[in-house]
């Protein structure tokens, strides 16, 4: 209970810190922030349903209609239809661009807000050049937003690299266990939001009786922002029972993802020995084109999703997914157990051709998230796939 | 000397009983009365504004000046500056002339010459942060609203 009139509104004014009302904060789901926080190196954190809502959110605590987001292009599918369809309808224009210096530069607009990209892309296994990206936001006066969903901060911690906000879809490794749906955004603290790029931020603002966020709150206006304004009106909460199965993940995340990191490793190497495979895709590789970067940002490894093409597209495809007994076949990643999809047909299906190209998504393309198992059990599993495959197209 | 750390904070706030905040605001909008407001409903310092434009702001009493204060009330514990950089360093000089201990200098209040002014007179200074969030991150108010403590510990806050 409130422990008078007075404590409530100074609650509800923002004057004190506590809780008011489970959609805008919650002791148990503010443990979870508070750790997520800590582990990215961040200033503090807001807790949403989901990743999806997670990221909305970010964007709509900075730009409104007639503002622009500029994204890298091999993003998970979910974001690109959020970014290119939802908030189009919005008034929120969004350009994805190749993840190169010149792309992104050249899409930088007067009107662009933030910055957006993928640690690791979803499903393309790219890495991101974080430095550079942050330093052409920077150049630009907007932030670098990371998703750092694929690596989590025990294999990178984007914020040390210049990003400016972290998200995650903690459904992943986080939980761990894919028994959950969750979402946070991380700040670091240092992004001079009252700069006069962001108005929302640095403006007297009409949701909040005219409160001016960047200098009543100083290095917290964004978070402050994103909770009592966007968490607020959106209404995207996290239920405290995930906020603490989530945080029971966390307690065993740093042996985990070195786990999921050597079975990934074992797998990828396997497959790339296999004639039914064409290629395989995945940053931990010595082959890959990302390898300099995964040393850089990912010296731990580059987490377990990672993609590869088995020869003979769909058919084989299919006939692959369908042959296995121990990988699980679904859209999830970042579960204890394996699991497998053919995105084409799946997580990827509403993008157009242009977009799942630029997207880095092949119609022959098998995802994988490896878990925690015994790596022996999982390439039995995967050869009787394969054997399954290769019958499956005519020789 | 100028507290840089955390734990030098904690110990400056958990030492200090009286704060006297040169520019607190009557206006429900302005930081200044933000600030002032949350100190004075949390009790655990006896704030009081320092402002020649009003008489008292929520029932405590406003001086207009740092040595009016001080006549009545001795030297602050903690003299926090709500004032546009260009005035800080005068601020200082009326602080160390009542004797106070320490000087805070909100969010955005940076002036060269009043952060040096403050630490040779020996003062314990504090520059860029809010007394407020401060406050909070030691008491547990910050993690209830997920933001950073900066603090990892298994005790109750």
């Amino acid at each position: 209970m409130f422990d008078s009139t007075e404590h409530a509104a100074e609650l509800f004014a923002l004057r004190t810190y506590g809780n008011i009302y489970s959609r805008i904060g919650n002791p148990t789901v503010a443990a979870f922030e508070e750790r997520i926080a800590s582990l990215e190196g961040g200033l503090g954190a807001v807790a949403f349903g989901s990743g999806l809502a997670a990221q909305l959110a970010t964007v709509l605590a900075l730009a409104q209609a007639g503002d622009h987001v500029v994204g890298t292009a091999s993003l998970y599918g979910g974001t690109v239809t959020q970014f290119t369809v939802t908030l189009r309808r919005m008034g929120i224009a969004c350009t994805l661009v190749p993840p190169e210096a010149a792309a992104i530069a050249a899409a930088m607009r007067p009107e662009t807000k933030l910055v957006f990209t993928e640690t690791i892309g979803n499903p393309d296994g790219n890495v991101a050049d974080l430095e550079i990206l942050a330093r052409i936001a920077h150049d630009h006066g907007v932030p670098l937003v990371v998703d750092n969903t694929f690596a989590s901060p025990v294999l990178c911690r984007p914020l040390e690299w210049g990003a400016d906000v972290v998200t995650h879809s903690a459904t992943k490794f986080l939980g761990g266990h894919g028994t959950v749906i969750a979402g946070v955004v991380v700040e670091k603290g240092t992004f001079p939001w009252s700069g006069g790029k962001h108005p929302l931020l640095s403006q007297p603002s009409p949701g909040y009786h005219d409160m001016n966020f960047a200098e009543t709150f100083g290095e917290y206006a964004f978070l402050m922002r994103l909770r009592t304004e966007v968490l607020r009106d959106v209404g995207a909460a996290l239920s405290p029972m995930n906020a603490f199965l989530v945080v029971q993940g966390i307690e065993t995340l740093a042996l985990r993802m070195p786990a999921h990191v050597e079975n990934a490793l074992h797998v990828a190497r396997f497959l790339r020995t296999r004639d039914e495979v064409a290629w395989v895709s995945y940053a931990g590789l010595d082959d890959s084109p990302y390898r300099e970067l995964a040393a850089k940002y990912l010296p731990g490894g580059a987490g377990s999703i990672f993609t590869f093409g088995l020869r003979g597209g769909r058919s084989a495809g299919r006939a692959f997914i369908e042959a296995l007994e121990l990988w699980s076949h679904l859209a999830n990643v970042g579960d204890a157990k394996s699991l497998v999809i053919h995105p084409a047909s799946t997580t990827h299906q509403q993008l157009t051709d242009e977009q799942m190209s630029s997207a880095g998504v092949r119609s022959e393309m098998i995802r994988l998230s490896v878990g925690l198992e015994d790596p022996a059990d999982l390439i039995w599993d995967l050869e009787n796939g394969l054997r399954a495959a290769r019958s499956a197209v005519p020789a | 000397m100028i507290l840089q750390t955390p734990s030098q904070r904690r110990d400056l706030l958990k030492r200090s009983r009286t704060v006297a905040m040169v520019g607190a605001s009557p206006n429900s909008t302005r930081p200044s009365y933000f600030v002032f407001s949350y100190l004075r409903t949390k009790g655990a310092l006896d704030v009081t504004p320092i402002n020649p434009a009003v008489a008292g702001i929520d029932g405590v009493k406003a001086y207009p000046t740092l040595a009016a204060y001080a006549a009545e009330r001795g030297a602050p514990d903690i003299v926090d500056v709500f004032r546009k950089p260009a005035d800080a360093a005068g601020v200082v000089r009326e602080a160390i002339a009542v004797g106070a201990k320490s000087v805070w200098f909100q969010y955005g209040v940076i002036d060269a010459e009043a952060i040096r002014l403050a630490d040779e007179a020996g003062m314990d200074v504090v520059v860029d942060r809010c007394i407020k969030v401060e406050s909070a991150r030691f008491d547990g108010g910050l993690a209830t609203g997920g933001l950073n403590s900066g603090l990892i510990s298994s005790r109750r806050r």
